[in-house]
């Protein structure tokens, strides 16, 4: 089952790296991408007999995963693993081939990792999480459908397959954002965030048909290819194609002005927003525009702009609404949103590993920021920071980690430290100053929201009802387990270094089948990275100065105020607002003027033609059929009628005229036979 | 040869058959000229059969077919009549006239 591409790269045509096939973990690769499916199943037919609702399912499934994900991590990082499987579903004509199957690469590989990883810590977190919930069976089967539709994507082999995933995941989405129905707000934000991608999602499958028509090809090593040799088909649609799968992964991944649905997505269950952030959900547009980075590094580079334009304004415009959201779960929100900005523009400005990596760090410390908000509500009963403060005394386990997640976040120290840094070199190194000072001060942004709500959650005194406690364990172990990554998945690639036997993170990631061409560190960019974390400390000593005050007296709302910024802020840009006026004006006069057109001129036309048919039929009926046709055959019928009623006289029912004209007839006939014809 | 005489013969007899068939009323005396007709007829056969001697002798199988079928008739043709009688106490052609439009 290898096939043409992976025999390329091992004979290193294209690619310098020597990759193995990865053998028999490979070729089963596939089970990764199934056994949540069967999981999800096996939930909804046995879950609720069991004790954890099929809990204990859903974590067996992805537990599996981890072991294929994790030797398929070793196998990779000790010596490279470059295998397709495919199997032929269908083809259009003669070219198009739709296939699906899996492809084991550097990158998917990191993703196969992070998805299992992450999301078995954050089922397990569930199983505590959730008890006692409602419909728990029916959470962990939309829950492994969601890891399940992620791990399709990944995998995916050609974009129809990745569209498949990708449709999958926005509607598991949909199913645990709505997952508390009773209440129509819920219902609500699951339907703006399905709509909301789905406006998006046009994009992509117009990119999937431009690019697919173009090169006879949606395979990824095949666009791939194209693009490294510089196809001239694909390099007439190139930018076209770019900017629309561009178009398709802002909704995913909640570009500016796609964010908004992000933000309401809140409305899950905690361990929903901490898998959609961390692994499931958000990353899908990041991992697409990796996998399509051929397309955007040799040729489609005039699409960068809009996409580094985009994702700087996502990573500092977003970023600021953190600052005055009083959801300690919108904070998170928003700061996923800005993180995805430096991703996103990390990657248009060439930082194919850069933009991976704090895709990877990324998901380690948001997962366990939202599982330690998870703990604290579990706690508190309450989503809003007003109603919390001094919870470092009663939760020090949560404290804590929490500490660690948000140190990794605001690029102190931690993970985020390392992989914010690469951003900020590639960056620099492409010569992108603007930029790169606005992403400085973003990385100031960061620290500062995070100290603000650190602060205002952990310190001073306890706002709300009760009496908070620490979680159960079961809650509190995910927590310390996300932590170690969460402090040291930085050190996989800091620059120049490289891991006795396991080499770095850039040489994982390069494991594909074309060179990705983008910028390696050899050193470590001490100015940069000085500027970067002392923007951070200076956010973070901002932050203690304004709120933490506000956490030692009892405020309802923050006493720090700027005049104009924040009143714009917390009404999100109006872009919500503006989003909604849209859907009013195609709901209101829009759909008027539709209603009247259709009433009024499509109506006519149909009308019309209708009369007209209806006019023919009238002739028809009346001249032809009536007089034409069944004249004919009343005229038959009398004639037939007026000959029977002569005829019939001759039927006298006298025997011995018969045999009288029986003999006359017989009598003529031998006369005729005797005087004239013979 | 007496060929002539044998032909005269069928004629005349053949003749009063076709007369007793359209003058007579009586059933019964219908069926009989029917008879005479094909006699008559069965003497021509014989007559031609032995001047004209086929190694057949088709003309003599002939005769036999039309008496067999003669005999069948007027077996037939008693049995309605009988019938007929006994319905209706008549013998005449004239009172059966159903069989019409």
């Amino acid at each position: 089952m290898l096939t043409r591409l992976a025999i390329i790269a091992q004979e290193g045509e294209h690619n310098e790296i020597l990759a193995g096939d990865g053998g028999w973990w490979a070729d089963t690769a596939g089970i990764m991408l199934i056994l949540p499916f069967v999981a999800f199943l096996l939930i909804l037919a046995f879950g609720k007999k069991l004790k954890h609702k099929g809990g204990e399912i859903a974590v067996a499934a992805l537990a599996i995963n981890l072991v294929w994900a994790t030797v398929l991590l070793l196998m990779n990082a000790s010596g490279g693993v470059l295998d397709q499987t495919t199997f032929e579903i269908g083809r259009i004509g003669s070219g198009l081939v739709f296939e699906l199957g899996w492809v084991v690469d550097g990158l998917s590989i990191l993703m196969f990792f992070l998805v299992n990883f992450v999301g078995l810590i954050v089922f397990v977190y569930a199983l505590g999480y959730m008890k006692g919930d409602v419909r728990v069976d029916w959470f962990f089967a939309a829950f492994s459908l969601f890891a399940g539709a992620m791990l399709v994507l990944v995998g995916a082999p050609n974009l129809i397959q990745l569209i498949i995933g990708w449709e999958g995941v926005g509607l598991a989405s949909y199913l645990l954002i709505g997952f508390y129905w009773e209440d129509i707000a819920n219902v609500k934000a699951g339907n703006k965030a399905f709509l909301t991608n789905k406006v998006a999602d046009v994009g992509l499958i117009l990119g999937a048909i431009l690019v697919g028509v173009s090169i006879g090809s949606w395979d990824f090593g095949a666009i791939d290819f194209a693009a490294f040799e510089g196809a001239p088909e694909l390099a007439a649609v190139a930018s076209v194609g770019g900017l629309l799968f561009f178009f398709g992964a802002m909704g995913k991944s909640a570009q500016f002005p796609f964010h908004i649905w992000l933000p309401d997505a809140m409305a899950g269950p905690t361990p929903v927003s901490a898998l959609m952030h961390a692994a499931t959900m958000v990353t899908a547009g990041i991992y697409l525009m990796a996998r399509m980075f051929p397309l955007f590094e040799y040729m489609a580079s005039n699409v960068r702009i809009v996409m580094i334009v985009i994702g700087t304004a996502t990573l500092f415009g977003v970023g600021l609404l953190a600052i005055v959201a009083d959801d300690i779960k919108k904070v998170l929100a928003y700061s996923t949103v800005s993180q995805l900005g430096y991703m996103m523009t990390a990657i248009a400005a060439g930082g194919y590993t850069a933009g991976m990596f704090h895709l990877f760090t990324h998901a380690s410390f948001k997962a366990l920021l939202f599982l330690c908000a998870g703990s604290v509500i579990h706690s508190v009963h309450s989503n809003n920071m007003s109603d919390m403060g001094g919870l470092r005394k009663f939760m020090p386990t949560t404290f804590w980690t929490w500490v660690v997640g948000a140190l990794a976040l605001s690029g102190i120290g931690l993970s985020g430290f390392w992989s914010k840094d690469e951003i900020l070199a590639t960056m620099g190194e492409r010569g992108l100053d603007i930029v790169l000072w606005i992403s400085i001060t973003g990385a100031f942004v960061t620290a500062f929201y995070m100290a603000r709500a650190t602060f205002l959650t952990f310190f001073g005194t306890y706002k709300g009802d009760g009496k908070p406690h620490e979680s159960s364990r079961i809650l509190t172990v995910p927590l310390v387990i996300l932590a170690v990554p969460a402090v040291f998945a930085g050190f996989l690639n800091i620059p120049g270094l490289s891991l006795p036997r396991l080499g770095n993170y850039t040489e994982w990631l390069a494991v594909r089948l074309v060179p990705m061409g983008d910028p390696h560190a050899e050193a470590i960019n001490f100015g940069l990275a000085a500027i970067g974390l002392g923007a951070a400390i200076l956010g973070v000593v901002i932050g203690w100065l304004i709120y933490y005050p506000d956490a030692e007296t009892q405020l309802e709302r923050d006493s720090f105020e700027i005049p104009v910024l924040f009143p714009l802020l917390r009404k999100k840009y109006y872009i919500d607002d503006l989003a909604l006026g849209i859907v009013a004006i195609i709901k209101g006069p829009l759909a008027r003027f539709v209603d009247w057109t259709n009433t009024y001129i499509l109506d006519l036309i149909v009308n019309g033609v209708a009369g007209l048919v209806k006019g023919v039929g009238v002739f028809v009926y009346d001249t032809i059929d009536q007089r034409g046709v069944d004249g004919v055959f009343n005229g038959l019928s009398a004639a037939v009628d007026g000959a029977g009623s002569v005829v019939r006289k001759w039927q006298s029912g006298r025997v011995q005229q018969y045999a009288a004209a029986f003999v006359a007839g017989a009598l003529i006939l031998v006369v005729l036979f005797v005087f004239v014809l013979i | 040869m007496l060929l002539s005489q044998f032909l005269v013969l069928a004629a005349a007899l053949f003749a009063f058959g076709i007369y007793g068939l359209l003058v007579r009323r009586n059933i019964v005396l219908i069926l009989l000229s029917v008879e005479l007709m094909l006699n008559a007829v069965n003497i021509n056969l014989i007559a031609f059969e032995s001047i004209w001697v086929s190694p057949e002798a088709i003309g003599q199988i002939f005769a036999i077919f039309v008496i067999t079928v003669a005999a069948a008739e007027v077996g037939i043709g008693l049995a309605i009549v009988l019938m007929i009688f006994r319905n209706r106490k008549s013998a005449n052609v004239d009172d059966l006239n159903l069989m019409r439009w």
